[in-house]
């Protein structure tokens, strides 16, 4: 329990340490299962934030393994997913409790 | 039907691994049956929990809540596998061969189960809160429910399946080596967790540092396939980890093997070392 406590104390340290200046924002939505937009370009090698926006009744699972980054976003509600720094390439997401038709692409370049 | 049975059975199989070894290593010790269940029980009670204030979770500092929230939970099992490590590095042997002599239960076991049934109960929350979304979420869908509701079954009765496999399968090596064994499967596991957790603080936004990828293995071996994530679940394995996940892993694993060697040197130990 103590080093939880002094891994978030560490945590709090880095947080607040300068240069965490305000990352891009970009937005998705979620509707009958299916993202809009499908494709977000982003700026290479710089953190940025997604807020995915869930319009349906359903729940969703916004996942993706290559940039490393799982969170489910009850339905009609919204997350904030963080990711980055991301070398150029192309980094696919999708709706992994609706697979087949969730799915998007996020470039950077 | 099958996409449910998969997603499901993906999400089931983590926890799955971990209750298989846990049964394992607790091979012997009174009344394990009891605390796992107590584990799992108190897991997929808290699973419903979590599931039910998902929302609030969500929103809560900032929108980092999730991520802070499974960082915590890995993290607290991280610190009950070290202990429980820990324990079994000073009153394993004497467990063993106590099976070995009487071949029956140990009723000194007693104390560390508490740290597993804590690790087994957190690991069903963690994958079992999702399961509940999932399979609320097809409720809540109506139409083809029945038969995806079914798949959802299905697949966590595959996931206790995986289970029962992992510990028959562990139970396969020779009791002289089993502690042993399952103590670096624990270990590995723990740095795995921690690995991930600290990732989660990334993902929060609150642990930013050192957030280069290393390598990229996924051309070799992809996270997201079923062999991919029990390695994931077992080892730790990830695809492209960041400089801060890979340091924190090996300082896991040192830090395991220090407490291990600590806990056996020191003056408790009633049992030559040149017994081995």
């Amino acid at each position: 329990m103590r080093s939880l406590l002094a891994l978030v104390g560490l945590a709090v340290l880095f947080a607040a340490a300068p240069g965490a200046a305000r990352a891009q924002e970009y937005t998705v939505t979620i509707k009958d299962h299916k993202f809009t937009p499908s494709e977000i370009k982003v700026p290479a090698n710089k953190r940025f934030e997604i807020t995915v926006i869930n319009d349906d009744a359903t729940p969703e699972e916004f996942e993706s393994h290559p940039m490393k980054v799982e969170k489910v976003i009850p339905g009609k509600s919204k997350g904030v997913v963080r990711i980055g720094p991301l070398k150029p390439g192309r980094y696919p997401f999708v709706g992994e409790f609706h697979e087949k038709t969730a799915k998007g692409v996020v470039i950077a370049e | 039907m099958l996409g449910a049975l998969i997603i499901v059975f993906r999400e089931v199989i983590e926890a799955g691994l971990i209750v298989g070894i846990v049964m394992a290593a607790t091979r012997g010790v009174a009344g394990r049956g009891r605390w796992v269940s107590i584990g799992i029980a108190g897991g997929v009670g808290g699973a419903g929990i979590v599931a039910i204030f998902a929302g609030t979770i969500s929103q809560a500092f900032e929108g980092a809540g999730q991520e802070l929230f499974n960082a915590s939970i890995l993290g607290i099992a991280v610190v009950m596998l070290m202990w429980h490590n820990a324990w079994m590095a000073r009153h394993g042997r004497e467990i063993a061969e106590q099976m070995r002599d009487v071949g029956q239960a140990v009723s000194e076991g007693a104390r560390p189960l508490t740290a597993l049934a804590i690790v087994v109960g957190l690991a069903v929350l963690r994958e079992g809160s999702e399961v509940v979304l999932f399979l609320y979420g097809i409720m809540a869908s109506g139409t083809s429910g029945a038969a995806l509701l079914a798949g959802g079954v299905l697949g966590i009765a595959a996931g206790a399946a995986f289970t029962a496999l992992t510990y028959f399968g562990l139970l396969a090596i020779p009791s002289r080596y089993i502690f042993s064994v399952t103590s670096w499967l624990i270990a590995l596991l723990a740095a795995g967790m921690a690995s991930q957790s600290v990732h989660f603080l990334n993902n929060a936004g609150v642990l930013v540092a050192l957030d280069s990828t290393v390598w990229d293995t996924s051309w070799l071996l992809s996270e997201g396939s079923l062999f991919g994530k029990m390695l994931h679940a077992l080892i730790g394995y990830t695809e492209r980890p960041t400089e801060m996940q890979l340091t924190v892993y090996i300082a896991t694993l040192f830090a395991m093997f220090l407490l291990m060697r600590f806990a056996r040197s020191s003056p408790s130990q009633r049992v030559p070392a040149a017994a081995e």
